[in-house]
């Protein structure tokens, strides 16, 4: 019979390849659950993983759908490392570009180079503030950070609302609910001329080196994983859990909150009531599929959103609506949980003894 | 007519708390059982549209219902398998199931989005269900009324009977339960499944009795509310019932400003109301103890493997 046995060490092969069989095995999931539904399984799957990576005019897409991806999953990462269970970065997200609009708005008849810098920092400082309230949560009164901080996602999606339609309304916009265009000032500049290359794609690449030196090569690295890893040996290494709280949280903040600014800047070039679009917990997925290692995680975002883009393409070639994307994504992440057992466990054969 | 205005804000108030009852009623059972499951708010996504499907397809919301428990119980079951047989970490396979129940229910209801299904009907007969006064306690639909029912089973089952009590005591030491020889694994397969059934049919309470229309994500978040619930009951089925319709209170404060002609602040602020209430209640909770998770079963959310 087949039979689970521990491993001694976690399996350093299994660990880099058990994200290629989950995406090897949703694949094939997805296949068969798009065929049962009645759709064309085998060209929708082809759609969303491969035609996205063999068109180059879809590349830039790649980039800007996985740059916000990339900046929230790399602070979610370090908070899970540290056993902070962050999942309120889409909240953090819209409070990032909250912030850097209201800066926006407040600038609007101005010009400087300095606009946009201060728009980036308003949209760090506002994520960093929107996971500050959990941390102090955790910290001072051991409230769950996992509810404090989703909770306060629903708060950011409302106040967005309430802002859109009242107070920051563009007075030209025609009655809809919508901030002004930012100005040349205020939009995030493109790196590539004539491309949807914004800037955002060059600092996630480059947030993720920094990532993965604090997290591998620094002392505070190490006392996050720690922390994570056995709370206890952490108290007598003087590892403090309440700093680790709250350094993941407002790292993670901080990353989601620039994220959001960055696509409020860019893509956007606006608020409006469709900004958020799930990407603080499509992240989620996106650091597990990174292994919780930042570079790893420059994978993970790529292949994610590979998934949005090919997503978009199947809805035309194989009309495939746009929310299988999200269950496609999903169905990742349970692949992915389900192969992690291979990194623990090996499976044996042994006969049953009569 | 002074006497109607309380009792159709009751109406609402119960209405708005059974779904919230019932996927907390069924968290708490999975809890007490060791398992910390997350999805809720998936189990409650997949019921709503199954429920909503099969009630749109046949014509019978019964059907409806029946179809919204399966659902929940075959999405509980992908958790099940990943964090119990699998030894995945629980809070991660929690969130892939909301992620997941988010996803499949837009793919599948993404057809149905506006049409409309008969709503859930008043068990007792009109002249009890429509009574002006009498109808707050004759005119509500089978759900509510189970609800209750499930609310006194569920406390009569932890307390007071066997099966009860092994389902606590694998909730506070696995390791012990199993050494006594009882199935850890099978007993918390089936607390699970439980779960499921109850966030199934909370879930369809919002497509088939709140709006008996379909809507993408229509649950908006209160599956996360009812995990909050579970922390705010401490694991206690009578105070859940009391969480449950203060939390259903909450959720209509919109509607009954709206009624009541409140213009000075805006929808938006009383949308917030649930969730802000929600962080105020778990603080509260903590400052009313020292240690956090004092009232929580002990095994909670570990992962458990008998070798």
């Amino acid at each position: 019979m087949l039979e689970w046995r521990r491993r001694r060490e976690p399996s350093a092969l299994m660990l880099g390849l058990s994200p290629l069989i989950a995406i090897g095995l949703t694949m094939l999931t997805g296949m068969i659950v798009f065929s049962a539904m009645g759709y064309d399984g085998f060209h929708a799957v082809g759609s969303i993983f491969l035609t996205p990576f063999l068109e180059p005019q879809r590349w830039a897409d790649i980039g800007v759908k996985g740059a916000p991806l990339i900046m929230i999953a790399l602070g979610l990462a370090i908070g899970f490392r540290a056993n902070v269970w962050n999942i309120g970065a889409e909240g953090q997200y819209i409070m990032g570009a909250i912030a850097g609009t209201g800066v926006a708005l407040a600038t609007y008849d101005m010009t400087g180079w300095w606009i946009l810098p201060a728009m980036m920092l308003a949209g760090i400082l506002g994520g960093m503030a929107w996971a500050a309230i959990p941390a102090f949560l955790r910290v001072k009164l051991q409230v769950s950070e996992i509810l404090t901080s989703l909770m306060l996602t629903y708060v950011a999606v409302q106040l967005l609302y309430f802002l859109v339609r009242g107070p920051w309304k563009d007075p030209d916009g025609f009655n809809f609910p919508q901030t002004r265009m930012f100005t040349a000032d205020q939009a995030l500049p493109t790196v590539l001329e004539g491309s949807l290359v914004h800037l955002g794609i060059p600092v996630a690449l480059v947030l993720a080196v920094i990532a993965w030196l604090l997290m591998e090569k620094t002392t505070a690295g190490y006392a996050i994983k720690v922390v994570g890893l056995a709370p206890a040996a952490a108290r007598h290494g003087g590892f403090s859990a309440a700093r680790t709280t709250w350094a993941t949280l407002l790292i993670s903040g901080a990353l989601a909150g620039l994220a959001g600014l960055f696509e409020a800047a860019g893509p956007f070039g606006q608020l409006t009531p469709q900004f958020p679009v799930g990407y603080g917990f499509t992240a989620i997925i996106v650091a597990f599929l990174g292994r919780l290692n930042p570079l790893g995680i420059v994978f993970g975002g790529i292949v994610l959103a590979v998934t949005y883009v090919g997503g978009e393409i199947a809805q035309s070639t194989v009309r495939l609506p746009q929310a299988a994307t999200g269950m496609f994504q999903a169905m990742l992440l349970f692949m992915l949980l389900a192969t992690d057992v291979l990194v623990r466990w090996r499976i044996v054969w042994r006969r049953r003894v009569a | 007519m002074t006497s109607v205005v309380p009792v159709s804000i009751l109406m609402t108030l119960i209405a708005a708390s059974t779904p919230l009852l019932l996927a907390a009623l069924g968290e708490l059972v999975a809890e007490k059982a060791g398992v910390l499951n997350l999805g809720v708010e998936g189990m409650m996504l997949c019921g709503a549209v199954a429920g909503f499907a099969v009630a749109f397809s046949t014509g019978s919301t019964g059907f409806g219902l029946v179809a919204a428990m399966f659902a929940g119980i075959a999405a509980a079951m992908i958790f099940a398998v990943l964090a119990l047989s699998l030894m995945a970490n629980q809070v991660a396979t929690g969130l892939a199931l909301t992620i997941f129940g988010i996803g499949a229910s837009s793919l599948i209801g993404a057809g149905f989005v506006g049409r409309t299904v008969t709503r859930l009907q008043p068990v007792f007969p009109a002249a009890l269900s429509e009574h002006p006064v009498l109808r707050v306690i004759f005119g509500h639909d089978i759900l509510v009324y189970l609800s209750l029912v499930l609310v006194a089973g569920v406390s009569y089952f932890l307390r007071r009977t066997r099966p009860g009590l092994i389902l606590r005591a694998v909730g506070e030491n696995d390791a012990s339960a199993h050494a006594i020889g009882y199935p850890v694994i099978a007993i918390r397969y089936a607390a699970i499944a439980f779960g499921g059934a109850l966030a199934g049919l909370g879930g369809a309470y919002f497509s088939l009795a709140l709006t008996p229309m379909w809507a993408d994500r229509l649950t908006a978040g209160r599956g996360w509310i009812a995990l909050a619930l579970v922390v705010f009951s401490a694991w206690k089925p009578g105070r859940l019932l009391l969480g449950a319709y203060l939390f259903g209170a909450v959720m209509t404060l919109e509607l009954q400003a709206k009624a009541a002609g409140v213009t000075w602040l805006a929808p938006e602020v009383l949308a917030m109301a649930p969730y802000l209430a929600t962080i105020a209640v778990l603080t509260m909770m903590s400052l009313g103890r020292k240690t956090g998770r004092l009232d929580a079963p002990a095994c909670l959310g570990k992962p458990f493997s008998a070798s």
